[in-house]
C-alpha cells in the first residue's frame, strides 16, 4: 500500500486536506458552525471559546491552522474579542496557505457572515481538489494515542497492543506521541529507566511529580466514576495501564503541547500546566488530550477505549480500539479494531499491534475510520499555561 | 506447576497479589486459585480483579508486577479487590456508587 501525502510549505505532509473554519471566541461559534454545515466533509471546525488573550491558546491555534492536515483556513472572529487574529491570520498566510478572516460585526451580522464565509469554504474546497500529491514514508507519520472511557481490561488489551504498534512505528522512523502525565502517576521509575539520557529521565519523572501534585491540589485524580465501575480501583491501576500504550521502545523525548518533536522516536507530552493551579483541570476531557497532540503535529490518534468512548476529532483521523469484547459487541459500528479477542482469547497482542499498525498505514493513504465516517469531529481547547521545555527534553 | 489457577483470570506477573477477571463470573460460582477452588460470594464483572494471595491493611497490592494502592482492610485469597477494600497512594478515586444508590436508577 502506497501513501501520498499532501506536502506543505514546510516539509510536513498531510493524510488529508481539509478547510479548518475557526471561531476566535465563543460568540462566532454558532456563525462558524453554519459555515461548515454546507461542506460537513471537508470543512471543520475549530477554536477557542474564551475572550481574554491566553499564550498557550494563541500557539495552539497557530499551530492547528497549520496543521498538515489543514489546506486552507477561514477565521472567524465577532470582532471584539481579545484573541490576536491578525498575528494567527499571518501566521497561517506564511504557510502558504490560503486564509481570509471574516469579522461578523463588520460583515453585517450573522446571516451575511455565514453567506461570505460559505463561499469561501465552497471556493477552498474546489481549489484544495487540485493539491499535487508526493509518495509518503511510515517515517513521516506522526502519531498519537490516547485512552478514554478506560476499564479493566483496557490495560491488559488495547492499551499493550497500541503499544505494540507504536514499537513497529517507531522502528519504521515514526514519531509516537503518548500523554497525559497525570495518567501516569505511580510509573515514574519504570519510565525514567526508559529515557534515552539520564537527564531526560529525571525529566519525565519531575512531568510526573508535576502532575501528582496538580491533580492533588484539585483534589481528584485523572479518574472517571466509569472508571471504577469498569474494575479500575485506583489512579496508579489506571496509570500502569495507559503506560502500556507507549510499548518498550526507548523514550526519545519529552514535549509540551504545540511542540514538534524534532525527529523520529517515542515522545511523551506533559499535558499538565506549569505554575500554580490557574484554569481548573488540565484536559477536561480527552478531545482536549487529542488537539494536544494535534498541535504538535500527530496526523492521527490511537484511541483505546473499554467502556466504549464514540469520540473522533476534527482535522485528524482516530482510530477507535476497542479494549472489552462485550463492549465491542454493543458499540462495533464506532470501533475500528476488536482488541478484545486479547481478553477472550482469540488473538494475541502481537497479532492485534499488527493489525492496528495495517490500520495506521491504511488510514495514512486515505482510508477512513469509523467516527470519521459517522462524522464525528470533536474539538475543544481550553485555557492553559506553560513554560518552555528545558535543554535535556529533546534529542541531539 | 500443578497448582492451577482458572483460565478465567489473567496473572499479568508472577509477584502480583490480584488477578483480572476475563469475564463476568457469578456469585456462588467456584474459582480455581493456586489449584484451591473458593466459592466466589459476589458477582466479579470483566475487568475486575481477584486477590490471588491474603493481604494484610496496609499491605501494597501489585498488578502488573507495581503497586496500584494499598489495602484499607484485611483481604482473603479470592476477594473482590476494589474501592471497599483499597485505597490509592496518591489521590482519592471518585465514583458514582453512592450517588447510583442515593438516586435508585
Amino acid at each position: 500500500m502506497s501513501i501520498r501525502g499532501y506536502l506543505r510549505n514546510d516539509g510536513r505532509k498531510g493524510i488529508r486536506n481539509v478547510v479548518a473554519v475557526a471561531y476566535l471566541v465563543e460568540c462566532a461559534h454558532h456563525v462558524a458552525r453554519e459555515i461548515t454545515l454546507v461542506e460537513r466533509e471537508n470543512a471543520h471546525l475549530i477554536g477557542f471559546p474564551g475572550c481574554f488573550p491566553n499564550d498557550y491558546a494563541q500557539e495552539m491555534m497557530e499551530r492547528l491552522c497549520t496543521h498538515p492536515n489543514v489546506g486552507a483556513v477561514l477565521l472567524v472572529s465577532l470582532g471584539c474579542e481579545s484573541f490576536n487574529r491578525y498575528k494567527l491570520e499571518q501566521v497561517i498566510r506564511d504557510s502558504g496557505r490560503d486564509v481570509e478572516t471574516l469579522v461578523i460585526q463588520k460583515e453585517g451580522g450573522t446571516r451575511s457572515a455565514v453567506v461570505k464565509g460559505q463561499a469561501f469554504v465552497a471556493k477552498a474546497v474546489q481549489g484544495l481538489q487540485e493539491s499535487l500529491t508526493t509518495p509518503m514514508q511510515i517515517s513521516d507519520l506522526v502519531v498519537g494515542t490516547v485512552c478514554g472511557g478506560s476499564d479493566g481490561t483496557s490495560g491488559i488489551s488495547g492499551n499493550p497492543a497500541a503499544g505494540r504498534a507504536f514499537d513497529k512505528l517507531v522502528a519504521s522512523g515514526a514519531t509516537c506521541i503518548f500523554e497525559e502525565t497525570g495518567e501516569l502517576i505511580g510509573c515514574e521509575d519504570i519510565m525514567s529507566a526508559r529515557a534515552a539520557t539520564p537527564e531526560l529521565g529525571e525529566e519525565l519523572r519531575a512531568s510526573v511529580t508535576k502532575a501528582a501534585e496538580y491533580y492533588a491540589t484539585l483534589g481528584f485524580g485523572s479518574f472517571a466514576a466509569g472508571n471504577a465501575d469498569g474494575g479500575l480501583s485506583t489512579i496508579e491501576e489506571k496509570s500502569m495501564g495507559a503506560y502500556a500504550k507507549s510499548g518498550a521502545s526507548p523514550i526519545s523525548g519529552l514535549i509540551k503541547p504545540g511542540d514538534i518533536p524534532p525527529k523520529g522516536g517515542l515522545y511523551l507530552m506533559d499535558v499538565v500546566p506549569d505554575g500554580p493551579v490557574r484554569f481548573g483541570f488540565p484536559n477536561i476531557s480527552d478531545n482536549a488530550e487529542i488537539v494536544e497532540m494535534m498541535a504538535s503535529g500527530a496526523h492521527m490518534t490511537l484511541f483505546v477505549t473499554g467502556r466504549g468512548s464514540v469520540v473522533g476529532s476534527a482535522l485528524a483521523p482516530v482510530i477507535k480500539i476497542a479494549a472489552n469484547p462485550d463492549m465491542y459487541a454493543r458499540l462495533h459500528e464506532d470501533m475500528d479494531i476488536n482488541a478484545g479477542r486479547i481478553i477472550d482469547g482469540t488473538a494475541s497482542l502481537s497479532e492485534v499491534g499488527d493489525e492496528i499498525f495495517e490500520m495506521v498505514k491504511a488510514v495514512a493513504s486515505g482510508v477512513r475510520t469509523k467516527s470519521e465516517d459517522l462524522g464525528h469531529r470533536e474539538f475543544i481547547l481550553t485555557y492553559k499555561s506553560f513554560e518552555p521545555i528545558g535543554p535535556a527534553c529533546l534529542p541531539a | 506447576m500443578t497448582d492451577q489457577t482458572d483460565d478465567r483470570l489473567i496473572v499479568l506477573a508472577p509477584e502480583d497479589t490480584v488477578a483480572v477477571v476475563r469475564c463476568a463470573i457469578s456469585k456462588g460460582e467456584c474459582v480455581a486459585i493456586d489449584g484451591v477452588e473458593l466459592v466466589l460470594d459476589v458477582a466479579v464483572s470483566m475487568g475486575h480483579k481477584l486477590a490471588l494471595r491474603p493481604m494484610a491493611t496496609g499491605d501494597k497490592v501489585l498488578k502488573y508486577g507495581a503497586s496500584i494502592g494499598s489495602a484499607t482492610t484485611k483481604i482473603a485469597v479470592g476477594d473482590h479487590v476494589h474501592l471497599h477494600n483499597m485505597k490509592s497512594d496518591y489521590t482519592p478515586t471518585h465514583s458514582l456508587t453512592d450517588a447510583q444508590k442515593e438516586f435508585d436508577v
